[in-house]
């Protein structure tokens, strides 16, 4: 009998499905790799089986009983622990409270230090982290430590089934390999663990048997070595094109034309590594890769918003410092960012549609410090026709608006200062079909107008209908340039993790 | 404890440590420079004006460590403090249920700031500011002139000396100290506070109990100030609703806390070091008296003092990397 199985398991946020009719069959003793490109359906599997969501549909079997979780705690009591990427740390506490922290050992109802600490030693060693002394303040560690405390968490709460989601991604090569003996010896310890990774070559060397999402669904099952990486991205791929897209530029920029933007060298912090890129005036480039490679930190140091950045910055080769957006929406740089989070970023929901559209520009109608209220209106009429925003004019609070229609607004109030880059972080995620058709013409338009359009999604369709060229982001580098019609899902799909699409055979090289 | 865990003992509990070596160097100087000199009965009188805002301050700190902040805190003493001079008088088992019902009325007071913040979702700045508003209203209700009685057994017993010498307010304050604060750190709720303060998310998703946690800081918070006005009322002997009091107190709680090395962002402090932060706050009062500078100065100086320990507790946000986590 299966350990843990999840049958027909459907989720749906508002229209969308994000799971349908998944399976999944976990053994004990086994390490099981889930794998599937942005929006597969992975992040909500592991949400469903620990208790953070509720499934729609579908059944889970624990030891051949259905079970459900309505909380993580519930999940957590039946021996399901699910390692976050360093979500669950408590930073102002030690490393032994935030290992006990949700049942501490107890004596008279007061927390019992020494056998709290005697637990959490325990916890450190068998995560191969004796290293960590049980007292440090979690806030005093470096992100690689903290992620072996969280592992170390996870253990101490005796789990029969251990997630890993993406858990290696902050870990230095050391401590990578060190965990790889831990999962080991865990199972051989009998423990089931689900293991989640984008990279290939961990999953090649740990994995017992695979399961390939796609949206949404199960599409494969097989035993770990059976299949080639090639087979794989096949088995990834094959979502449904659905949108359509405005026709491409066909000419290119001149070889000797000067970038409207240069980047060189570009590092931060360790999580951007020595990008380099050149924008030309009427591109649209895409930022491709799995989420979390780097791409959102690379437009906001772009925008300036991050700080002791490294490297090189030439706005039509003109050596630039932006020290922050006010800066960089200057007339000399003309930068706009379309943020993510269009509701705390991008908009001030309870004010009007009209003091939304306007409030990037304000400086142009304003003289001495006082705005000039029909030259604000002419401009807000401007706008708010050209994007054909669906609202009862200007006057609404944009709250009222639908999300499509809200990020008309986003883009709306940078166009009043008429760009001349436009960095747009996944601007069309949870937006209707519609919308994001108009968005593509407009995107288009401002290309071929003269602006210079950097634009990350982490929908690679529209990386494939909408770009001249795609970067490809791994672990904050880019890794790979597609131009053309070289921008297929396929060479999206195997670039993102890191495989070598032109070449039979994978290389493991990985600078880790 | 081995040799190797004195640097992460060191580490936890600095704020504390560098409160109680400033409190030291503070009183040493104005020990020696005072007029008078150090005799029991100046001693005593520091005492017991030290204690009265330490108690305050740690009713404080309990809010503060949730990242909250308790501007009803020195209003709940003013009520206190009028209920105490009407109701603890008599025989005593009168006097045994004045208390009783004077410590009642603060942890409700306290609740009902829990309540509001934890189920009316409201920033705990506006919600105390209101309910500190309403309960100077009832204690004005309570006592509309300064006056009143209070048992004068428990008031000398907690404001006088024990063998001539030792403020028995001091040993009062330790026994707060051994009877509240430290059971409640080392308690799964004491812990869940901190946690709560620290990461609210992250404590959560580890499954930490977050409303009971605040409810507990609120609650223990209201039943802290309400000992700090039975204190206030055993130095006084009467009850007086003034709101220059309470407003006061309120002020230099937070005063205190932040000297004491409390994180006005919550997660990390202890009352302990409030309690020094409380004891060198008074002492900097007192040291203007002790270097004979007009008196009219002195909240001009205590608001600098505080204006500038306040910025230092902000001084983390110099090493922000991402400009956005200075607006979460």
């Amino acid at each position: 009998m299966s350990l843990f199985v999840m049958q027909g398991i459907t989720k749906r946020y508002g229209g969308v499905h994000a799971l349908q009719g998944a399976d999944l069959v976990i053994e004990a003793g086994r390490i099981h790799a889930v794998l599937g490109e942005n929006g597969a359906g992975k992040s909500t599997l592991i949400k469903v089986m620990s208790g953070v969501v509720a499934p729609d549909e579908g059944s889970m079997l624990l030891d051949g009983k259905p079970v459900s979780f309505a909380t993580p705690a519930a999940a957590n009591a039946a021996g399901i622990v699910c390692i976050f990427q360093e979500l669950s740390l408590i930073p102002d506490l030690s490393v032994a409270d935030n290992i006990a922290i949700s049942n501490p050992p107890r004596h008279f109802g007061l927390i019992d230090r020494g056998a709290q600490r005697r637990m959490a030693e325990q916890a450190l060693e068998r995560a191969g982290a004796t290293d960590i002394h049980p007292l440090a303040l979690v806030k005093d560690l470096s992100l690689s430590r903290r992620q072996m405390v969280e592992i170390a968490k996870a253990l101490a709460r005796q789990p029969r089934i251990l997630i890993l989601d993406e858990a290696t991604s902050a870990l230095t090569a050391a401590d990578v390999t060190k965990i790889y003996a831990v999962l080991k010896r865990l199972r051989s310890d009998g423990l089931a663990l689900i293991y989640i990774s984008h990279r290939m070559h961990e999953i090649s060397e740990l994995a017992d048997e695979c399961t390939v999402f796609c949206n949404g669904r199960s599409v494969a099952s097989y035993a770990a070595g059976t299949k080639t990486d090639q087979d794989v991205v096949e088995l990834m791929i094959g979502r449904e094109y659905s949108h359509e897209f405005p026709p491409k530029s066909l000419a290119t920029p001149a070889a000797d034309a000067v970038p409207r933007l240069e980047l060189r060298q570009l590092s931060w912090d360790g999580r951007l590594d020595s990008i380099s890129l050149k924008l030309h005036a009427g591109e649209v480039i895409g930022l491709g890769g799995l989420d979390g490679q780097g791409q959102r930190e690379l437009l906001l140091a772009l925008f300036g918003v991050l700080r002791g950045t490294t490297g090189e910055l030439r706005v039509d080769g003109q050596l630039m410092q932006i020290g922050g957006p006010s800066q960089a929406k200057r007339a000399d740089v003309g930068m706009a960012l379309i943020p993510e989070d269009r509701k705390t970023e991008g908009l001030m929901l309870p004010m009007s549609v009209g003091e939304n559209i306007s409030f990037a520009a304000l400086s142009q109608f304003s003289h001495w410090g006082v705005i000039d209220r029909r030259a604000e209106r002419e401009a807000i009429d401007r706008i708010f026709k050209m994007l054909a925003v669906r609202s009862d004019g200007v006057t609404p609070p944009a709250g009222s608006l639908s999300g499509g229609n809200q990020q008309k607004l986003v883009i709306g109030k940078w166009l009043l200062n008429a760009p001349r880059i436009i960095l747009l972080n996944d601007p069309t995620r949870g937006i209707d079909v519609g919308t994001k058709q108009e968005i593509y013409q407009l995107l288009r338009r401002l290309a071929d107008d003269g602006a210079a359009i950097l634009f990350y999604s982490t929908d690679y369709d529209e990386l494939i209908g909408c770009c001249d060229r795609v970067l490809v982001m791994y672990d904050g580098a880019i890794t790979r340039e597609l131009v053309g019609a070289e921008i297929t899902e396929h060479a999206l799909v195997s670039s993102a993790l890191n495989i070598d699409a032109t070449v039979p055979h994978r290389t493991l090289a990985h600078p880790s | 404890m081995t040799r190797d865990d004195w640097p992460y003992w060191l580490r936890e509990h600095r704020g504390t440590l560098l409160a109680l070596a400033a409190f030291l160097l503070m009183f040493t100087i104005y020990a020696t420079n005072h007029p008078a000199g150090l005799n029991a009965n100046v001693a005593n009188t520091a005492a017991n004006k030290g204690v009265l805002l330490a108690i305050v301050a740690m009713a404080q700190t309990l809010v503060v460590l949730t990242s909250g902040i308790d501007l009803s805190v020195g209003m709940v003493m003013v009520l206190c403090n009028c209920l105490a001079s009407t109701i603890v008088i008599g025989s005593p088992w009168q006097v045994a249920l004045g208390v009783v019902g004077v410590l009642a009325t603060g942890t409700l007071c306290g609740t009902v700031n829990a309540l509001i913040v934890i189920y009316g979702r409201l920033q705990p700045i506006v919600a105390t500011i209101a309910t500190g508003a309403a309960f100077y209203g009832a204690a004005l209700a309570l006592r509309r002139v300064p006056g009143g009685d209070f048992d004068s057994t428990i008031g000398d017993a907690l404001t006088g000396k024990i063998g001539g010498w030792l403020p028995a307010s001091l040993v009062f304050l330790l026994a707060l100290v051994l009877l509240i604060w430290l059971p409640f750190v080392r308690s799964l709720t004491g812990r869940s506070v901190y946690a709560v303060g620290s990461a609210e998310v992250a404590a959560f998703m580890s499954g930490v109990p977050v409303r009971r946690a605040k409810f507990a800081a609120y609650a223990l918070s209201g039943l802290l100030a309400s000992i700090a006005g039975i204190f206030i009322t055993c130095i006084t002997s009467s009850g007086e609703a003034s709101a220059a009091n309470g407003n006061t107190y309120t002020l230099y709680s937070i005063a205190a806390v932040v000297l004491g090395g409390v994180s006005l962002f919550g997660g990390s402090g202890s009352a302990i070091g409030a309690i020094f932060g409380a004891l060198m706050f008074r002492t900097i009062g007192d040291l203007l008296f002790v270097f004979d500078l007009d008196p009219l100065w002195q909240p001009l100086f205590q608001g600098v003092v505080l204006a500038s320990a306040v910025s230092l507790g902000a001084w983390r946000l110099v090493r922000v990397r991402n400009r956005l986590d200075l607006y979460g």
